[in-house]
């Protein structure tokens, strides 16, 4: 009676919390046959097949329809064979600039772990504070979202960032690029009146500019004559991978003077890895940012035009004219609500894709531009021998809601769970109501 | 000792006592002579002027005015041969000499909910019963500025509430005192939407709860003064007693306020004279309905000081358009034959006053009207034509005299006459001097230039190609002037009696230090011209750019036009059981969908519509949105339901358009979530370039937005709480509310039974904005819309809804419906939900994006809604996500967009499918409408295509070349030496359901 009754208690428990167990590594060597793939790098096979083991691809191309096409190491019994049907696969989708697994519930203070207090924190590791059993995080992964930077906000250097995979125990395990990057927030040439304390709301050139430049300027300067003397300077000794090009410098940015400042500054620094995010007015900058080799990382379209007169759509325009000009561009889906957000990254990419973006350039913007961006490109982005085995399988289109629908998904060969929370409350009234009938 | 400074006191004192006061100062003088002006030409009012004409004045009231006055033996004549003659101008609207309002301490953390004071108004930002009188002190170095500009008489009061009490209408004369100056301590009553400061009552938090306000007040005074109320209320009593003052209302400087006081007025009954925008160019079509007298602010906007090309990008084409259209606001206005009164309470010198009435003139404005806003419109507006503004017989002798034709160039006001008192603005007796000069000193020969005698004089002295450092004065007469010579260490100094300005002659010494004769030559006065010419340069008239409905970036110059379409070979989403049918035609005729069908022949060869390969829906209804209004919550008290967004819609707001891009047609403007019974909502069509009133569903089913949860306990908010601060105490308000509006349903239903004569004897009922509404409710006669999360409190309002026996017509957000489903489809309740949002907020933890289809599947109508302004231009997608998430047909899914809300909303009569006899609102999709990669590219209301992908293109080129066209503008304006301000881009509020006004 009593073990029953703790059984239960585990059960619900389980139910409760929702958090998928994360997967066991890949044992046997899985082919996928009769599918779309999507390579990520912009081509495509129209019937192909794709085959992993140990986490790592080691065959896409052509279907293997017949037991004696298959490649010589495998053979039909050692392999897992799942037939797609004609369904898509595409390599796990990669989101950049994002927040998961730091703040669960918005509103709720204690659940938030975005922002640490000061200015200049590149000490400051997001990787420490990620939630590997997060409910958001889980609930990105059935929209093929398996990989996120996880950077943190605020202050003027918010941090520093890591790339994580979304199916671990906890971030040790999470982590597959540590401390990668250094996000810098570019103080705004414009500011605005406090309208709730009685201000004049408008914008006007922002009066402490300059000061706020050159604090930013005195920091870098003293961090690169820092040689790690004692006692430690622990933010100045967090820059030096910036200074040495083992760390990439996120310059978040988003008026056309905050951009070029930015970008200058970061020159004059000699830093050699500088990518842009945010960038709503890069599209005035295109062939400065072209000149200067700067990737983008630009906000997501789901946001209003920041002017009236701007065109409607504007938002959704800006990648097509980015892209176009031979720009590297991925999609920050940062803003209003943006973790649980992040599971609409592929519809960002579908609706820049809408307004003149190639579908498999839209794609790339998710995928293997990320991971250029994220210096994992090695590994992961595109589904190609050797790589990564992180891939998902979706009824149809990807970046379509209507088809999004995923049957498979797998990271480093592990096939991950697509139940979330969600879909058990799901799966538990919709049988509550049917068995009610 | 006080003897002595009571002697130094009083000859400093000029005002004349009253005559039955002690004189202890002298003998008692009275005066009685007349003063006579001849050879004026005398403007009696703007139409009537007489040439060479006099005007007879005793104890400043007119005696006669005309030709042939025959002037008595005691009257002091002023000759005024060559000059003119106005009345002097009226102030309607001032805070001329009144104490600023004292701001109340800072509430802290605490909300006030009652009022401060007892025995008044239960809202302490009714301040009907304040005086102004009460704070005024004659001001006379305000009244010197106001005097310059022209006018006699103010009208002022204390700029304080939303019903500011009474203001007072006085002279601005500086030779009487208060008890001759005062022509009324209660001239009339004032009103604005603002609260006071003077009291933190939390109550109205919003322009909605102040228009709420101003109604329940009336209603208050009307049942007060028929003798219902057991209590007594000095507020109410005052209101009553000044009852036929004129009132004169501020809106705050925005145009929509404009049209929303001056139709609060009609409602309440009083004719309002309202202080406008300056913006009244934009609706006068609307305005042009109301017969309203307004009064109009002269502030013309500076040019925008656009050398930064970056910061100019952010400056919306609208603000620009305002610098370009705001000085043609009179004459466009007088063109409608809409009666105004100018005020010049915001302007900060009479240069300006006059420049920009004389800019206005230039934009069109005829002169005679001109001078009618400033005379006989304002005197009607205050009840006093025959007093003052004109000049006749027993009117006040208030009168300025000008040098020439009041609105020319030149033309300066030199003296303003109030109650017979002179006031001297411009010495008019001083000779102009400026010119260039020669003249010697020890034989050698300097040139002298001269400029500015009018106000400060600025001499320039110089020999050869040297110029030397001078001083000099001109004052009473007399010209002095001082000249150093550096290099020598040397000066000479001398000075003259100007009595022409030919010849300037006088005393002086020399570089020497002789004394010497000095004589000045006038050689040619060209110098003044020159600085005319360079005014008139300066004045910079352009012709004001096209105004456009609304009149911003994506503003249309004419409305769209109804008309007859053929849409063919369409896939047409029907919504009708024809499902989705493909290659099909639907023909619109007169704004209704007339046929639907294969190969409809074009009879009377209308425009055709080619959507081969294309999609036509009915267009898209968000049940839940907050664009389009002014304010979103009346959170000041915890039940609201007086309160109306249809007093507050936007129709100028720009994700109106963007909507459109989208293709929505129509939306319910709900009110936010801020109290547990919110306020009335607007269901309006996105009928762009149209007034609020046109948007408006006519004759729909009136609605009212609820909430629970955390937003009404206000989880979050730090400051101390209202009740309920639990869900426990949201059940209560719920009860309680409709308890209340029950019994005062029963009670007014007993009252209305009672026979005519009963009725006399009884006192009746009190009416009560808020129980009526809540009372429409139990009735069945209003619908409710409630905001709402977690499957308990959803429970809970079906349970109190079913008690007082009436439904829930629709849950929003409803976040957790899918736990209650079976109950939902039972009680009756629709859903209006996210599709995919949660984590948000705690009460969000257990939302799921299935839950659309798990409700849908339960029978229960679900709708998905945006609650933003960014989502709900992409609510096709939306529905997709419930094909997703849950698998609902594709069929049902669009349906979740537009029937669904349509019957939620009570309009799927009118919209909500393709269906024969509906309204053709209607949206062309390029794809599949819940495609990711679809566009819309014509929405359709009505027959008028409101938006369309190609217009769109064009009009960014046109706006590009529009703000080109006004930049060129305003640097040449500049640059000819107007004043510019630095670049300002208001982007506006976007408005969610927890924005807290």
């Amino acid at each position: 009676m009593k073990k029953t009754t703790i059984l239960f208690c585990i059960i619900s428990l389980n139910l409760v919390l929702g958090q998928q167990t994360p997967a066991n590594e890949q044992t046997q060597n899985i082919l996928i046959t009769n599918a779309f793939i999507h390579i990520g790098n912009g081509t495509t096979i129209e019937n192909g097949s794709i085959s992993f083991s140990d986490g790592i691809i080691n065959y896409v191309g052509e279907n293997i329809s017949k037991e004696d096409s298959f490649p010589l190491l495998l053979s039909k019994k050692q392999s897992r064979v799942i037939n797609a049907n004609g369904k898509h696969i595409y390599p796990g989708f990669i989101a950049i600039n994002s927040t998961l697994g730091l703040v669960e519930i918005d509103a709720v203070r204690a659940s938030d772990d975005e922002d640490e207090l000061g200015d200049f924190l590149p000490h400051i590791r997001s990787a420490i504070a990620y939630n590997a059993e997060s409910k958001v995080v889980e609930s990105v992964r059935p929209n093929g979202v398996l990989i996120a930077q996880v950077v943190p906000r605020g202050g003027t250097i918010s941090g520093s960032s890591s790339v994580m995979q979304l199916d671990a125990w906890n971030w040790e395990d999470a982590l597959l690029k540590s401390d990668e990057g250094i996000h810098m927030n570019w103080p705004s040439p414009y500011s605005r009146g406090r309208w709730w304390l009685g201000e004049d709301p408008s914008l006007k050139e922002n009066k402490d500019y300059l000061k706020s430049t050159t604090s930013i300027k005195n920091f870098f300067e003293e961090s690169k004559v820092y040689s790690g003397q004692k006692p430690k300077h622990l933010p100045y000794s967090s820059m030096k991978g910036v200074f040495d090009g083992s760390k990439t410098m996120y310059l978040h940015a988003s008026y056309e003077k905050q951009i070029v400042d930015g970008v200058n500054f970061l020159k004059e620094q000699k830093i050699k890895n500088i990518v842009l995010v945010h960038g709503e007015q890069s599209i005035n900058q295109i062939k400065y940012l072209k000149d200067n080799k700067i990737p983008v990382i630009i906000s997501r379209p789901h946001r209003l035009p920041d002017n009236e007169d701007h065109d409607p759509k504007l938002t959704f325009k800006l990648a097509k004219k980015l892209i176009e000009k031979g720009i590297i561009v991925s999609i920050d889906p940062s803003g209003q609500m943006e973790r649980m957000n992040t599971r609409n990254l592929p519809f960002y990419a579908g609706s820049f894709s809408a307004y003149g973006v190639d579908k498999e350039e839209a794609l790339k913007m998710i995928t293997i531009n990320a991971a250029k961006i994220l210096g994992i490109d090695k590994q992961l982005g595109s589904l190609e021998v050797g790589k990564d085995a992180t891939l998902f399988v979706s009824k149809g289109d990807a970046l379509d809601m209507r088809t999004n629908i995923l049957s498979n998904a797998f990271i480093n060969g592990r096939e991950i769970s697509l139940e979330t929370h969600q879909t058990e409350l799901w799966k538990r009234y919709s049988e509550k109501f049917s068995t009610q009938k | 000792m006080k003897k002595y400074i009571f002697l130094f006191i009083m000859p400093l004192t000029f005002v004349t006592a009253q005559s039955y006061f002690p004189n202890n100062s002298g003998v008692k003088t009275t005066k009685n002579s007349y003063q006579a002006f001849t050879n004026a030409t005398i403007h009696i009012s703007a139409e009537n002027v007489i040439n060479d004409a006099t005007l007879l004045e005793k104890n400043g009231i007119i005696v006669s005015v005309g030709k042939n006055i025959l002037i008595p033996e005691n009257t002091r004549v002023y000759n005024k041969s060559g000059k003119h003659i106005y009345p002097s101008f009226i102030e309607v609207y001032s805070e001329f000499g009144i104490k600023k309002a004292k701001r109340s301490g800072s509430p802290g953390r605490s909300y006030q909910f009652e009022p401060s004071r007892e025995g008044y108004y239960w809202n302490d930002h009714i301040l009907s019963d304040y005086n102004s009188i009460r704070d005024y002190k004659y001001d006379k170095k305000s009244a010197s500025k106001i005097r310059k500009m022209g006018f006699g008489v103010v009208n002022t009061h204390r700029a304080n509430g939303i019903h500011r009490g009474t203001g007072i209408l006085l002279n601005l004369n500086d030779h009487e005192n208060d008890s001759k100056r005062i022509l009324s301590k209660k001239s009339t009553e004032h009103y604005s939407f603002k609260k006071s400061v003077t009291s933190n009552q939390n109550y109205p938090g919003s322009i909605m709860g102040s228009i709420a306000l101003i109604r329940q007040l009336y209603h208050d005074a009307n049942w007060y003064e028929l003798g219902n109320s057991l209590t007594n209320d000095l507020s109410i009593e005052a209101l009553i007693e000044n009852k036929s003052l004129p009132k004169i209302f501020d809106a705050g400087g925005d145009k929509l306020n404009t049209i929303r006081a001056i139709k609060l007025g009609k409602e309440i009954g009083e004719n309002f004279a309202v202080l406008g925008s300056g913006k009244e160019y934009e609706n006068l079509r609307e305005l042009k309905q109301q017969g309203v007298t307004l009064i109009l602010p002269l502030n013309f906007p500076k040019a925008t000081n656009v050398s930064d090309p970056l910061l100019t990008k952010q400056i919306p084409l609208s603000s620009m358009r305002y610098w370009s259209q705001a000085p043609s606001n009179p004459n466009k206005v007088a063109k409608y034959n809409i009666p105004f009164v100018f005020t010049g309470f915001n302007l900060k010198s009479s240069e300006e006053f006059f420049s920009n009435i004389k800019k206005a003139i230039n934009y069109g404005l005829d002169p005679i009207i001109a001078l009618k806003a400033l005379t006989t419109y304002p005197a009607k507006i205050l009840g006093m034509e025959d007093k003052i503004g004109v000049l006749k017989t027993n009117s006040l002798a208030n009168f300025i005299i000008t040098s020439d034709e009041l609105f020319k160039d030149k033309t300066i006001i030199t003296e303003n006459w109030i109650q017979g008192k002179p006031h001297i603005l411009v010495n008019d007796n001083i000779i102009n001097v400026d010119g260039d000069y020669d003249f010697l000193i020890n034989n050698e020969l300097f040139k002298l230039n001269l400029k500015g005698s009018d106000k400060k004089l600025i001499a320039k002295v110089t020999k050869d190609s040297t110029t030397f450092s001078t001083k000099s004065k001109y004052s009473n007469g007399w010209l002095d002037i001082t000249i150093i010579d550096k290099n020598k260490n040397t000066f000479a100094q001398f000075n003259s009696k100007i009595n022409d300005k030919s010849t300037l002659n006088g005393n002086g010494i020399d570089f020497q230090g002789d004394s010497f004769v000095w004589t000045a030559k006038s050689i040619k006065s060209d110098s003044m011209s020159k600085v005319d010419s360079k005014k008139i340069k300066n004045k910079n008239f352009y012709k004001p750019v096209a105004i456009t409905y609304p009149n911003n970036a994506y503003g249309n110059k004419y409305l769209p036009k109804q008309k007859d379409i053929l849409f063919k070979n369409a896939t047409v989403w029907t919504n009708e059981k024809e499902g989705i049918i493909k290659n099909t035609d639907v023909l619109v005729v007169n704004g209704k969908i007339s046929i639907i069908g294969k190969n409809i022949k074009n009879t009377n060869n209308i425009e055709v519509i080619d959507a081969s390969g294309k999609h036509l829906t009915s267009g898209i209804i968000d049940e839940h949105s907050h664009i389009g209004a002014s304010s979103i919550n009346e959170g000041g008290h915890n039940s609201s339901a007086e309160v109306s967004i249809e007093d507050v819609i936007d129709p100028d707001d720009i994700n109106i358009f963007r909507n459109l891009a989208g293709g929505v047609t129509t939306i319910q403007i709900l009110h936010g979530s801020a109290n547990p019974i919110g306020g009335q909502s607007a269901i309006i069509n996105l009928k762009w370039g149209e007034s609020a009133e046109k948007m408006l569903y006519k004759n729909a089913d009136p609605f009212i937005k609820f909430a629970l949860g955390e937003n009404v306990k206000q989880s979050r908010s730090t400051r101390q709480l209202r009740f309920p601060s639990t869900r426990m105490g949201v059940e209560q308000v719920f009860i309680d509310n409709f308890q209340r509006a029950k019994e005062y349903g029963e009670t007014w239903a007993k009252y209305n039974k009672l026979s005519e004569k009963l009725k006399r004897k009884t006192k009746s009922p009190r009416y009560d904005i808020e129980m009526e509404v809540l009372w429409e409710i139990l009735r069945g006669d209003r619908f409710v819309s409630c905001h709402s999360y977690v499957q308990s409190e959803i429970n809970m309002l079906m349970k109190v809804a079913e008690q007082f026996d009436f439904r829930i017509n629709t849950f929003t957000h409803i976040l957790e419906g899918y736990k209650v489903s079976d109950k939902m489809e039972k009680h009756g309740a629709g859903a209006s939900t996210f599709s995919d949002w949660w984590a948000y907020k705690f009460e969000v933890n257990d939302a799921i994006p299935y839950n659309g289809s798990i409700m849908h599947n339960a029978g229960v109508l679900v709708a998905y809604n945006s609650d933003s302004a960014e989502m709900s231009r992409r609510l096709n997608q939306e529905a997709a996500k419930a094909i997703k998430y849950g698998g609902v047909s594709e069929e049902d899914a669009w349906k979740f967009v537009t029937l669904n809300p349509a019957k939620l909303l009570h309009i799927d009569d009118k919209v909500g499918s393709v269906k024969i006899g509906k309204n053709a609102d209607l949206v062309l999709w390029s794809d599949h409408p819940m495609s990711i990669y679809a566009i819309a590219e014509k929405t359709m209301i009505q027959g008028k295509t409101y938006y369309s992908i190609d217009n769109v293109s064009k009009k960014i080129k046109s706006i590009e070349k529009e703000r080109n066209f006004l930049i060129g503008q305003m640097l040449d304006a500049s640059s000819k030496g107007a004043p510019t301000q630095e670049p300002k881009n208001v982007t506006r509020r976007e408005f969610h359901c927890e924005t807290l006004d």
